[in-house]
């Protein structure tokens, strides 16, 4: 099994959500979230006095999937949330151990 | 057989009742047409005293309808300043601030709405509009003696003294509350408390009584010896408000980690509704001091709303072309700086005059805000000063400039009254009305800082001031976003 955490433009969340449900995954963990990477922030004027913001309203979604399942998932997340300019964000890929299903202690895949 | 016997009866009561209304009926026709009967019979003169009579009754009738509409107008006036403090500063200055203190904020002014009340009703409507001298009001209607549903023709002869009572007691509570906004973040409630209650005493009703009350040293109405045209309160609310706080500002000091920690606005959001309801509740503001519901209040009424709208305008189009974009929070402030500075003007000039005040104020009080605080480097959190110190001098000096006779007569019908009508003169009193005001505001306020500061301490600990006041002085959160 296999983590895969996206961190996109908030803009891109339904068309990213609506590409991996069209490929079978079947959970995800979204969260509202601020960062940065190589884009630079912006200036805000509040009456006149400059306030530098680097960190950026981001989304950030969490996707556990099958070995098997993780191209997939990865080419349905960059096609989706690609613009082509920067600030598109980022996907990051970890190993999970176990997952457990809570409601029946179902172990491993099947939970997923 | 019992049947027929109820049936008889119910007939009987019937024939009565009916029969019964008939006589009554008639006898009501006979009442009416009595008095035509009995005028026919009696002499010249007492037709003349009829008549008299009945005029008479026609003037008091006539009397009662627009006492009527007056006290109409001017309780709902008094609602729309109240709104000015309970939502709409509140708001304003709550947007302005860090998340972690919207309640601390929020509650300075709605202690206001309370403290001030009560304070109003003890002693300080006595101070402020009671006999007395030049400079200050007596004793005499302390605990609200005499003041009663009577009108005071002095004050307003329409509306009962207790309606002009209360509208007063609006605009002393918005004043203080004004001042917050100079302080907001960093100072201790208990010590905000003490000074407004120091500061009402000592500030704001030697003011409003020079400016308003009877025999008062700058009143314009009841023959004061530097008449100065104050229709509304530049001088009493935004001048003393703003001079005021500018001074506090600069006794407690910036608040830690100022101008290097950003401290943006938590939410423009909040401060754009609040501020939209300043808008509509200024109508009582300013239309209300006409104290009736007469043409002055319509001129008053229409001087605020342009003076507003030109303003929003000046204040964007400064900052659109200094800073590339005309901000939501500009445009409001914009908006706010000319009600200030319409305060005084509305109900001596025309709607152009109107337009042109809003449209200085806008961009007078821009530079305010954006350049002279920087330059001098004070922390005026929310600018108080800046909006409502500025925006109030440059209102009751340009009041002096603008004001027409033909508006308002005050000195007289075809008396030329402002400085564009031939009286040049009168920017002189509005000169002095303003130094004054600078001068009680900024000696009153040092006084009560240095006492207080003493007594209680202003500020609050450091620990406190990072925690927030919402939590620090109040023990609870605006925003819980765990539940």
């Amino acid at each position: 099994m296999q983590k895969i955490e996206a961190v996109i433009q908030p803009s891109k969340l339904d068309a990213v959500k609506d590409a991996l449900v069209e490929i079978g995954v079947e959970g995800m963990t979204i969260t509202e979230a601020r960062g940065h990477g190589r884009q630079k922030g912006h200036t805000e004027f509040y009456r006149g006095r400059e306030y530098s913001v680097d960190l950026l309203p981001k989304v950030k979604l969490e996707v556990v999937v099958s070995d098997s399942m993780l191209e997939r998932a990865i080419a349905a997340i960059t096609s989706a949330a690609r613009t082509g300019a920067i600030g598109d964000g980022k996907i990051f890929v970890s190993k999970i151990d176990e997952a457990i299903r809570i409601r029946n202690d179902e172990r491993g895949e099947i939970a997923l | 057989m019992r049947l027929r016997v109820a049936k008889v009866y119910l007939s009987l009561l019937f024939v009565l009742i009916v029969g019964a209304s008939a006589v009554d009926g008639s006898r009501m026709m006979a009442q009416s047409a009595s008095p035509a009967s009995s005028t026919a019979g009696l002499s010249q003169t007492d037709r003349i005293a009829a008549l008299e009579k009945q005029n008479v009754d026609n003037a008091a009738a006539i009397a009662a309808a627009q006492s009527a509409g007056d006290n109409a107008w001017m309780l709902v006036s008094a609602a729309l300043v109240l709104m000015m403090s309970g939502p709409g500063l509140a708001l304003f200055y709550g947007g302005l601030v860090r998340k972690k203190n919207i309640l601390g904020t929020m509650m300075q002014t709605f202690a206001m709405m309370a403290v001030i009340t009560v304070l109003w009703a003890l002693v300080t409507y006595s101070l402020a509009f009671g006999e007395g001298n030049a400079f200050i009001g007596g004793l005499h209607n302390v605990f609200l003696k005499g003041v009663g549903l009577v009108p005071d023709p002095k004050y307003a002869a329409t509306i009962p003294l207790q309606t002009f009572m209360v509208y007063q007691l609006m605009f002393a509570i918005i004043t203080p509350a004004l001042i917050t906004g100079a302080f907001a973040e960093r100072m201790k409630f208990s010590a905000m408390l003490v000074f407004m209650v120091l500061w009402a005493l000592l500030v704001y009703s030697p003011m409003a009584h020079m400016v308003w009350g009877k025999g008062g040293l700058l009143n314009a109405s009841l023959g004061g010896r530097f008449p100065t045209l104050d229709f509304a309160g530049g001088t009493v609310v935004h001048v003393t408000s703003g001079v005021s706080a500018l001074i506090t500002a600069l006794y407690l000091g910036k608040r830690l980690g100022y101008p290097k920690v950003p401290m943006p606005p938590h939410s423009v959001v909040l401060s754009f509704i609040g501020a939209c309801l300043l808008w509509v509740g200024w109508f009582g503001f300013n239309a209300g001091s006409a104290l009736s519901a007469g043409t002055l209040a319509t001129s008053a009424f229409v001087a605020t709303h342009f003076g507003a709208a030109a303003a929003a305008i000046g204040w964007s189009v400064a900052e659109w072309i200094r800073q590339g974009k005309p901000s939501a929070l500009g445009a409001i402030s914009g908006c706010v700086a000319g009600l200030v500075a319409i305060t005084p003007a509305a109900g001596f000039v025309t709607p152009m005059s109107a337009l042109w005040i809003g449209l200085i104020a806008g961009v007078f009080c821009y530079f305010m805000v954006v350049k002279v605080k920087a330059w001098f480097g004070y922390d005026d959190s929310l600018d108080a000063f800046g909006v409502h110190g500025a925006g109030g001098t440059i209102g009751a000096l340009l009041t002096g400039v603008f004001a027409n006779s033909v508006i308002n007569p005050i000195f007289g019908t075809g008396k030329p009254t402002g400085l564009f009508e031939g009286n040049g003169h009168q920017l002189l009193n509005q000169f002095v009305g303003v130094a004054i005001a600078w001068s009680i505001s900024i000696v009153g306020t040092l006084i009560i800082l240095f006492i207080v500061d003493k007594v209680i301490g202003l500020r609050v600990s450091v620990e406190d001031e990072r925690e927030g006041l919402d939590l620090s002085q109040h023990g609870e959160e605006g925003y819980d976003w765990a539940h």
